[in-house]
């Protein structure tokens, strides 16, 4: 069966306490805290942050702690501005990117900030994402084609280009795969929603040629149809796309080829 | 993965490939759900209509050839989508390959069983006068 409760090695003990003395505006933050180094269960930290003095996102807050109050505290992070995915984490019980969550968008009171969601996890907020970029590797993304290549740039109608708007700006960041409850219970197997949408974006591409091989390698009960629309996707994703729609699309064109 | 999984992440990512199958599971339960809809309500219909009628009456209404034969396709419906769905339940969340067989062996067997009674209930009041 599933598993529905943590290993005993995987139980959450309470943590250390950094309080902020004489801060005009503190704001609480409990973060999550594991070390692949010291055998002990992970922890949840305590880390008080003077508002007056920290930027207005929550990785400002996730730097201030690491710069200025707990420099063990391990995190990825890259452009700070919502385009390389590295950032993404459990804020506030969402999955979210860092940088581009604002910490007076968090509820009130404590803010809690956990790795991604069901994946193994390197060290505190870094989780091991080998297995997703394996997944996205395996559906090959990237323009096939069989006509030779052209002398200049393979064209594109405005309204052809147009159908991979909302599918192209995915970064990958997988709070969408890690917030889905198949991808929790079978994510050995089912590709998630990130590697789908990825996928429908090279089928929906009208310069790329091999989209019923395409089709066939996502033909399957697990790779593709663990999706059961739960839509929890669409609801975290950072940057507003929808990759339930794209799974859909793909549904739809398998039930179209068969007649 | 454990520490001991020596493989290359694109080993498991890859898997045993694509089964080539799937979407007839899928479009077969889209095809009995939206069936269910009108067959569903007729036999809530039906069964309301009878809560307090004799056997007499009850046994003539479900002997009339139109509610037989809504009957039997409310019921081999019914259990065709029943184990199209508990098919997925099974494949989500038991993960221990033997016990996975059994249900899904359990739920054919009894849902066969099922339906075949269920016709035959149908059957023996409709052609017997």
């Amino acid at each position: 069966m599933a598993e529905f409760s943590l290993p005993k090695n995987s139980k959450i003990q309470p943590g250390k306490h950094y309080p902020a003395k004489g801060a005009k505006n503190p704001r609480t933050f409990r973060i999550y805290r594991w070390s692949p180094d010291d055998g002990k269960n992970p922890r949840i930290d305590t880390y008080e942050v003077d508002m007056a003095a920290c930027g207005p996102m929550v990785l400002d807050a996730l730097l201030k702690i690491k710069n200025e109050i707990d420099p063990t505290l391990t995190l990825r992070r890259s452009c700070r501005e919502g385009i390389c995915g590295s950032c993404a984490m459990n804020i506030d019980g969402t999955n979210t990117l860092a940088c581009t969550r604002a910490i007076d968008e968090c509820a009130s009171g404590d803010v809690k900030i956990y790795p991604l969601p069901h994946m193994p996890v390197v060290k505190d907020l870094v989780p091991d994402l080998s297995h997703f970029y394996a997944q996205f590797a395996s559906i090959k993304p990237w323009l096939r084609t069989q006509s030779p290549a052209p002398d200049r740039e393979r064209l594109q109608s405005p309204e052809e280009r147009k159908k991979i708007d909302g599918l192209y700006e995915c970064i990958l960041c997988a709070c969408c795969s890690t917030s889905c409850p198949s991808y929790w219970w079978n994510g050995e197997k089912y590709l998630g929603p990130a590697i789908l949408l990825q996928a429908y974006r090279w089928i929906v591409d009208s310069r790329d040629e091999d989209t019923g091989a395409r089709l066939d390698d996502l033909e399957d009960p697990f790779k593709l149809y663990r999706c059961h629309t739960i839509m929890n996707c669409t609801r975290t994703c950072p940057k507003g796309l929808n990759p339930a729609k794209a799974i859909a699309e793909i549904k739809k064109l398998m039930v179209e080829r068969r007649g | 993965m454990t520490a001991k999984d020596l493989r290359n992440p694109i080993k498991v990512a890859r898997g045993l490939g694509s089964s080539q199958s799937g979407v007839g599971h899928w479009w077969t339960q889209r095809v009995t759900a939206v069936a269910l809809i009108p067959l569903g309500i007729w036999f809530v219909f039906v069964v309301v209509s009878l809560a307090h009628s004799d056997f007499a009456h009850a046994h003539a209404v479900v002997a009339r050839p139109w509610n037989a034969l809504l009957l039997i396709a409310f019921v081999l419906t019914m259990f065709w989508h029943a184990v199209l769905g508990l098919q997925v339940v099974v494949e989500d969340y038991v993960h221990v390959r033997w016990k996975a067989v059994a249900w899904l062996l359990a739920i054919k067997f009894l849902a066969v069983l099922g339906a075949l009674a269920g016709v035959l209930a149908v059957l023996r009041i409709a052609l017997t006068p």
